[in-house]
């Protein structure tokens, strides 16, 4: 029945796209992660009444992450492509993708992980300043856990727009659903081959957000 | 244990310089229960938060259990915070951690051993009355529960010092007294020095040895808690004793029968010690011959004994009164004629 109503599809090419479009995801969601969480971090320590609060060093992470954020996904593609071709010795590819969608990605967690982090309560900070905690137990033991619940639905939410700029990189040749969408479907007037992998995407999405949704219930004890 | 000379605080704002804290004065003894009373902005909340490093003066030194807070930084002060607990009006727990948890947090920073740690948990958890709740999220926890949390993780280093930053000050009355029954027994077992701030004079009066009453920035008056209660020099101590003998709300009726029994004499009598047990009224009454009128009554415990305030009308031949109020002066009683109320 499916290659009745999809006849140009092939299945082969559609698996491979689509394992190609979670890698990407995957890889890239990982990565963004942690450096967003560091970055972020790095913003909220620094800033004003933190214990690293410091006015430079907060003046150039926050720059950098609104420059990066500010540059729209297709035209950081382009202006990272020597870079690309620099660090991994070619721009085609699925992992010629990945410093894109990183450095893409990781500002704009790095903001949601900033405001999850301001929404700890002060009084928490001040506790276990009192009880003579490092920086770095207060990193682990308190910024990190408290704000879990904003920082795992903040991946969720850059995991699918993850998802949205993979399938951009595919167009430049990274491979995944958005290239097959775009080659075979677009260029060659297969509509049925785009609709497929628009579904495929959508089901993706649905999956990130639903898995997202249920481990940020099951880490809020609040 | 703790020695405060010459502190000054100062805050710079948009507005200019805020003096939060000014050329204060303290000592306190080891195994005290110091209070520090002042109405919200009296710089009691930066007073304390000097005593463990989280503020600094900016002028002066503060001395606790043998080291400089003023002046250490890094490990140091981060090793002497372990000695130096504190507890919160908010109670501010790790909503992320259990009960068990929680009290394990301070541990796990001074390094203690999972085994021991587990083991030391344990046993606050029982002195706090938390049994069976280890496994509970401070969000399954009523408010007195939460600071009994609180007071656990804050006894788990040994201390040698306690800081309450208003504990009782978001509980309901009935929980406010078992938590403050709660620092008088761990005051009396450990034998550890507890330093409270609060705006309301019922906590002073219920457990505290010494108090320091602030007022913008200042302290105003300090002294042994009964004597406090009993002659109290400036009108923000007045105000405050007022708030638990009661004498607030008799300040009408003192009024009304000033006008309508302009003849006898309205006296305010404060006894202390087992002398609030004496029968005296009637002992006036037999021996003078003279009208005794009860206006106000009140008997408040202090850690110190108990202490009474007694507003009567004393009424009859003007000489018999004037022995009446002899008498009364003589037994030690605190007497004070009321013009005008």
């Amino acid at each position: 029945m499916l290659s009745g109503l999809f006849p140009n599809v092939r299945w082969d090419n559609m698996w491979e796209a689509t394992y190609e479009t979670l890698y990407m995801t995957g890889i890239s969601t990982v990565v963004t992660f942690v450096l967003g969480l560091a970055i972020g971090i790095i913003l909220f320590l620094t800033s004003p009444h933190q214990i690293w609060a410091n006015k430079i060093a907060n003046f150039i992470t926050g720059s950098l992450v609104n420059i990066f954020r500010s540059i729209p996904f297709i035209v950081l593609i382009i202006l990272l492509i020597p870079f690309t071709k620099f660090l991994l010795g070619t721009i085609r590819g699925m992992n010629a993708a990945l410093p894109a969608l990183i450095i893409g990605a990781a500002p704009f967690y790095a903001r949601m992980v900033l405001i999850a982090l301001r929404e700890i309560d002060k009084g928490v900070l001040e506790a276990a300043r009192s009880m003579g905690a490092k920086t770095s137990t207060i990193i682990w033991k308190v910024l990190i856990p408290e704000s879990l619940p904003a920082l795992l639905s903040g991946i969720t939410v850059t995991a699918v727009t993850l998802v949205g700029y993979t399938a951009m990189a595919g167009i430049i040749g990274a491979g995944g659903l958005g290239n097959l969408a775009f080659i075979d479907g677009f260029q060659r007037s297969r509509d049925d081959v785009t609709l497929m992998a628009t579904i495929i995407i959508l089901i993706i999405v649905f999956i990130i957000q639903l898995i997202g949704d249920f481990i940020t219930t099951k880490a809020d004890k609040r | 244990m703790i020695e405060l000379k010459d502190i000054s605080k100062v805050y710079k704002s948009k507005n200019g310089e805020i003096h939060a804290v000014k050329n204060v004065n303290l000592s306190i003894s080891k195994g005290e229960i110091f209070g520090i009373i002042g109405y919200s902005g009296a710089g009691k909340s930066t007073m304390i938060r000097l005593l463990n490093g989280l503020e600094k003066p900016t002028s002066g030194t503060v001395d606790v259990n043998g080291q400089q807070v003023s002046s250490i930084s890094g490990n140091a002060l981060r090793n002497a915070r372990q000695k130096i607990s504190m507890i919160f009006q908010h109670f501010n727990l790790l909503w992320s951690r259990t009960v068990a948890d929680n009290i394990a947090f301070p541990l796990e920073i001074a390094g203690v051993p999972k085994e021991q740690r587990d083991k030391r948990v344990k046993e606050l958890i029982d002195l706090v009355g938390l049994s069976g709740r280890d496994n509970a999220y401070p969000s399954q926890l009523s408010g007195g529960q939460k600071q009994r949390v609180g007071i656990a993780r804050a006894l788990a280093n040994n201390p040698e010092v306690l800081l309450c930053d208003e504990a009782t000050s978001a509980l309901d009355p009935e929980t406010t007294d078992a938590i403050l029954e709660l620092l008088l027994d761990i005051n009396k077992r450990l034998g550890l020095t507890i330093v409270l701030i609060t705006h309301e004079m019922h906590v002073i009066r219920k457990i505290c040895h010494r108090v320091a009453v602030m007022e913008a920035g200042q302290v105003v008056e300090q002294g042994n808690v009964l004597q406090v209660f009993q002659n109290p020099q400036a009108d923000i101590t007045k105000n405050f004793v007022m708030q638990v003998s009661g004498t607030k709300e008799s300040k009408d009726s003192i009024e009304q029968i000033l006008v309508n029994y302009p003849t006898g004499k309205i006296v305010k009598l404060t006894f202390v010690g087992n002398k609030t047990e004496q029968p005296i009224i009637s002992q006036l009454i037999k021996q003078f011959n003279v009208e005794v009128n009860i206006v106000h009554g009140n008997i408040s415990q202090t850690s110190g004994g108990p202490y009474g305030t007694l507003i009567v009308q004393i009424d009859g031949d003007q000489s018999k009164v004037n022995q009446a109020l002899q008498l009364l002066q003589s037994l030690e009683i605190q007497t004070e004629v009321i013009e005008h109320a």
